[in-house]
């Protein structure tokens, strides 16, 4: 009928949505922004992502943001209550709480990020050869993750930090060292169900190897789920480092760890309540947002939630 | 092309071994079109599965283009010239992977050159424009989902096409679709069928032979013009003939 409706070059967005993508680019960005379209009707969801980009700026600029070093002491002005020139007051040393939050923001993602990076790649690798091989493969894999999985996680990790040594780096590598088994067995339960699948069958009939059937086929399927049970574990993750730090065998003073912030509170927990309740404040309000996120990712790539 | 003889397959272990093809024995001639009829449970799929090399649970001789093949390993020659297309096409294809990753993936692991003009080609060849071929399963309808599957197989240009039951997860009209396109492509690049169905007139429109099966068991191998004129030799075969009306 009407022509222009013909020669009208696509909207970006129609370019996005539509149903017969002509290149490999546009199919895949289709597809992205189908999910995020998913993803930003989750309005809490959104909220989780914002606080968490607030979160890494908040690291990135620290040096800027932060009214003060984190590390200046002021013993005149120790346990400060919140102020205007101490928003949020000042710990047993003079030193200022925001400054500290602030900087502290680093190791907290630092710490979030290297054990989100190393545990669930372990947990995939793991899960899924077990799963795929089976047979005596999966018995001694699966034995090894029970071990892990009987102890308790921070006693484990304590253990760990007691056999490397106190420190940061040290605690990462205990909590991602501890922190994986579950993911393992999610990745072998996945890779079980679709082990025997038809469109596996089909490769297997293209003359597609083992490691190929794993990587390109099997892992695809099992990574959205991990993903979003990462999401849903870090708010644990950041307690655990945060306990392991209270114990004294995360990151040791001065350095501004959350959880280190609250072990010096502790002392003054009745008289000066905001040392204390700041960092735990920081570690509730990040908690909550990967909670959020991850529930939202579950929405967007849990391929069990399709409608489809 | 194909020649069974003498073939069992099992699963699992004593006491829980379950039998579930004994004795069968048939041959397929190059370019023929042969079926497998039965009731669900009488082991025609498993014969294509242990045909096929995803079953290794068997015993007896099984030859495809005069050699015969080993029980669990399967070589490229054997993958150039044996390909399956799966009976539900909502199982058979990765949710994950584009027309184009399929058909790629297909042809890159068969060892082929020239990979954009001959995705152009395998669609074009199964009814599928280029609009397609960027598209995800979950953006396809159930026929579609099948003619993707189809070209997959073709992508190998094999000579022996192995059908579990390529219709019977889709609607009557699209079933007569993908019929017809199999038959087209048959007549195209002379290939040659073995199709297990449990639709009597599926069998009838696509197949010259066809065996009929019976718990485990070849019962009776007999002419197309034999079905058609009812006329089966074993009871089973023409109880089987008279059920499907």
């Amino acid at each position: 009928m009407s022509e222009t409706s013909i020669t009208r070059p696509q909207s970006r967005r129609e370019w996005l949505l539509s149903d017969a993508p002509q290149t490999r680019r546009q199919a895949r960005l289709g597809a992205i922004y189908q999910g995020w379209l998913t993803f930003r009707a989750n309005k809490l969801a959104m909220f989780g992502l914002v606080i968490l980009i607030l979160l890494v700026f908040m690291a990135i600029f620290a040096p800027w943001l932060s009214p003060q070093s984190p590390f200046a002491q002021n013993l005149a002005g120790r346990l400060q209550p919140p102020s205007a020139e101490h928003w949020l007051g000042t710990d047993a040393l003079g030193r200022d709480i925001l400054s500290r939050l602030i900087h502290g923001s680093r190791i907290t993602l630092f710490i979030v990020g290297t054990v989100a990076l190393i545990a669930p790649i372990i947990g995939l690798f793991i899960g899924t050869v077990a799963g795929f091989a089976g047979g005596w493969v999966d018995q001694v894999l699966m034995r090894i993750t029970d071990i892990f999985l009987a102890f308790p996680k921070l006693i484990l990790a304590l253990a760990f930090v007691a056999a490397l040594g106190p420190s940061i780096g040290n605690a990462v590598l205990a909590l991602a060292l501890t922190a994986w088994p579950p993911y393992a067995r999610l990745a072998r339960a996945e890779t079980l169900t679709i082990r025997h699948a038809d469109y596996i069958a089909a490769a297997r009939l293209q003359g597609a190897g083992p490691l190929r059937l794993l990587i390109r086929h099997i892992w695809p399927l099992c990574i959205s789920s991990l993903i979003v049970r990462v999401a849903l574990d870090m708010a644990g993750i950041i307690l655990s480092a945060a306990g392991l730090g209270f114990l004294g065998l995360g990151a040791q003073p001065p350095m501004p760890e959350w959880g280190a912030m609250i072990s010096d509170g502790r002392v003054y927990i009745l008289d000066h309540w905001w040392v204390a309740a700041m960092p735990g404040l920081a570690i509730f309000i990040v908690s909550l947002a990967f909670n959020l996120l991850g529930d939202g990712l579950r929405d967007v790539l849990d391929p069990k939630g399709d409608k489809e | 092309m194909l020649t069974i003889d003498d073939l069992d397959v099992w699963f699992g272990y004593p006491p829980d071994r379950v039998d579930a093809v004994r004795n069968a024995a048939f041959s397929v001639a190059k370019g023929e079109s042969f079926g497998l009829v039965g009731e669900s449970g009488s082991g025609k799929s498993t014969i294509l599965r242990a045909v096929a090399g995803l079953i290794d649970s068997w015993s007896g001789r099984i030859e495809v283009d005069g050699h015969p093949v080993h029980a669990r390993r399967r070589d490229r020659a054997f993958y150039k010239t044996v390909q399956m297309v799966f009976q539900d096409p909502y199982a058979s294809l990765h949710p994950r992977h584009s027309v184009d990753a399929v058909l790629s993936e297909a042809l890159s692991l068969q060892g082929m050159d020239d990979i954009d003009r001959r995705i152009a080609k395998l669609l074009e060849d199964v009814g599928l424009g280029r609009g397609f071929r960027f598209r995800y399963p979950h953006q396809l309808s159930g026929g579609q989902r099948q003619r993707v599957a189809i070209a997959r197989a073709l992508a190998a240009e094999p000579r022996l096409l192995l059908l579990d039951e390529p219709t019977s997860a889709l609607d009557v009209s699209v079933q007569a679709e993908i019929l017809n396109l199999l038959t087209d492509l048959r007549a195209e690049h002379g290939l040659t069928y073995v199709m297990v169905s449990h639709d009597l007139a599926v069998v009838g429109h696509i197949c010259d032979r066809l065996a009929v099966m019976q718990h485990g068991r070849i019962v009776e191998v007999m002419s197309v013009e034999a079905l058609r004129k009812g006329a089966g030799e074993q009871e089973y075969t023409r109880h089987l003939i008279a059920a499907s009306g």
